[in-house]
């Protein structure tokens, strides 16, 4: 009625980030019960200390990045639902004003609760394709007893049923939330409710009298501080670039080459996923102030700088952040997780790879607002009429 | 003087390809005040839009003094937009989480105009200078748009449907306001409209139907927006 199961498909960030989500965690909580199963065949102190290292390292992944990723399924998943209650303000007036009730129309975000099935289960199914590799690299050293994976039974509830339920159940409910307003309001549209939101922002940001602020100035402030979820993916994005690659790098005397390679791949997959998602927001919220902007003459560079220009200090804030997060957990995964392992060497801040990966950043975040440039210089004129 | 030389403007592709415009000539003068009048998809909006340099038309030119504007890169048209053009659209458009101060700056600032308070004044929202548009009436948010249009000192002020969204009082008295600040600053002004007593308000009447230039007339006697039927 209200939304169709193609609505649920545009969810292609929130797929992104449950499959990895549910491949990493999956793999690693997998491998700690099939080691917890093997405890009683480990027979001398350098397995002993190997069992406890990876017991412990899967421990902590499965912690740190299935918390982290599962945070930001959520979020990206109220994201969109917002995105979509957003664009969607009249129709859902529409089936109000009909006389639906606000429970009957919430009743069908659960479809979006398939976009989070799918997600899972590929992130469940690619682990298993995995899993006797990892396994085997894992233990490369045959420190451990030879061991092989099993199925474990309770995962598939825990990492695909029940996300699944619980972000559908959560779909359901913040539109129920989100669409408790007066029917009204809905049909006017989205304009009006986001301006009331966005001048008690403005207000605030402006209340001390700072009249002579110019223009862009104002625009630039207005339109970074009235979407705070947007800085918050652009952080998240350049976090993931900055912690994952730079971890996957440094980490060559403490993991496999495929542990690697995955992390590597994972951090650019969810950076690429979602600063794009972000950034195509932006845009589209902006389309219309664009070409406003350029009716009146503002030039391509000035509308660049006022709608994306703000988010720039967040996003290399993001990689300042991802930088000392990775640095920190390698420090803590070497003194405490491989205490008492033999051979692993001591940790230190590795500045040549933080200069290359940054590099790498500043290429990769300046590319993608080159495209963004273009894609506003595209925005036609009258766009206007459909803001 | 704005000359438009053999203007054609289609949309569309293929079978549902649709000619707005068919071969438009046209000329007004600089300071002159020309109305479009024309039925539903007669191609005035179109004209309007083609003329400002908001579209580029398929076939033509479009001379502002020498300077044909059809011929021009986007960079350059935007920026005879920012040194000669303003407009005021039928809805607006008014940048909804920016206060009144800050929506006239947009026009105010591409000026370098330091004076935009006494436009705000003038228009008559000196006292609502920091309110949001949602805060305001529709007259009041023409206003806005019409003190933006005029902080940027156009040479060129094109209106479309400017009281189209207003009440007969309010359109009256924001049309009568737009023809004194018209006499008074000397721009040429363009307006299209679908409202026939407007058109006595103006110099020259430009009728279009069909994507084609019906009938232009000049005004004798010009009555003004008191005097005209709604």
């Amino acid at each position: 009625m209200a939304v169709g199961i193609k609505d649920a498909v545009k969810l292609i960030g929130v797929y992104i980030i449950c499959c990895c989500a549910v491949l990493v965690c999956t793999m690693f909580l997998n491998y700690n019960l099939d080691l917890v199963g093997i405890k009683g065949l480990i027979d001398s102190p350098a397995s002993a200390a190997m069992y406890d290292a990876q017991v412990m390292t899967s421990k902590v992944v499965i912690l740190v990045t299935g918390g982290c990723l599962l945070a930001t399924s959520v979020v990206t998943l109220i994201f969109y639902i917002k995105q979509f209650i957003d664009s969607h303000k009249k129709e859902l007036g529409i089936l109000k004003a009909l006389g639906y009730s606000e429970a009957r129309i919430a009743g069908n975000f659960w479809v979006f609760g398939l976009c989070v099935l799918l997600g899972t289960a590929t992130g469940f199914a690619l682990a298993y394709v995995i899993m006797p590799k990892f396994y085997e690299i894992q233990n490369s050293d045959n420190l451990l007893p030879v061991f092989t994976p099993s199925f474990h039974a309770e995962l598939l509830v825990y990492f695909v049923i029940l996300p699944t339920l619980a972000l559908g159940a959560v779909a359901v409910v913040y539109a129920y939330v989100k669409l408790r307003c007066p029917v009204i309001g809905l049909l006017k549209g989205k304009e009006d409710i986001d301006a009331k939101r966005d001048f008690k922002v403005h207000k605030r940001i402006f209340k001390h009298g700072k009249r002579d602020i110019p223009f862009l100035k104002s625009l630039k402030s207005i339109t970074l501080r009235s979407k705070k979820s947007l800085v918050f993916f652009i952080c998240f994005a350049s976090f993931c670039f900055s912690a994952m690659v730079q971890m996957s790098v440094s980490m060559k005397e403490l993991a496999s080459e495929m542990m690697e390679t995955m992390m590597m791949v994972i951090g650019l997959v969810l950076a690429v996923t979602t600063l794009l998602l972000a950034i195509a927001t932006v845009i589209k919220r902006n389309a219309g102030t664009v070409a406003l902007m350029r009716a009146n003459g503002y030039s391509q560079k000035e509308c660049v700088n006022a709608v994306f220009g703000g988010y720039r200090p967040f996003a290399y804030a993001g990689f300042a952040v991802g930088t000392v997060y990775q640095y920190g957990l390698l420090k803590i995964m070497v003194a405490v997780v491989f205490k008492d392992i033999g051979g692993v060497p001591d940790y230190s801040f590795d500045w040549k790879t933080m200069l290359i990966v940054l590099s790498a950043f500043v290429v990769f975040y300046e590319a993608v607002m080159l495209i963004c440039a273009e894609k506003i210089r595209r925005i036609p004129l009258k766009s206007i009429m459909c803001d | 003087m704005i000359v438009l030389r053999g203007v054609h403007k289609s949309y569309g592709g293929g079978e549902s390809r649709t000619e707005v415009l068919k071969g438009i000539d046209l000329t007004i003068d600089d300071g002159s005040f020309a109305v479009i009048l024309g039925a539903s998809g007669s191609g005035k909006t179109t004209l309007l839009n083609v003329a400002s340099g908001l579209e580029k038309p398929d076939g033509g030119s479009v001379f502002y003094g020498d300077t044909d504007i059809a011929a021009m890169a986007d960079k350059d048209v935007t920026a005879f937009r920012r040194d000669n053009t303003a407009f005021i659209f039928q809805q607006y458009y008014l940048l909804p989480h920016l206060n009144v101060e800050k929506n006239v700056r947009m026009g105010a600032d591409l000026a370098k105009n330091k004076d935009y308070l006494r436009i705000i004044e003038e228009v008559g929202l000196g006292d609502k200078i920091g309110k949001y548009p949602s805060e305001l009436s529709g007259g009041e948010q023409q206003r806005v748009s019409v003190a933006r249009a005029l902080a940027k000192n156009p040479k060129y002020l094109f209106l479309d449907e400017p009281t189209g969204a207003l009440d007969e009082n309010t359109g009256r008295q924001l049309l009568d306001y737009i023809c004194r600040l018209h006499a008074d600053y000397g721009f040429t002004m363009i307006m299209v409209t679908h409202n026939l007593n407007i058109a006595e308000t103006a110099d020259t009447v430009i009728r279009m139907n069909s994507g084609r230039i019906a009938d232009i007339t000049e005004n004798k006697c010009k009555k003004t927006a008191f005097e005209i039927g709604w």
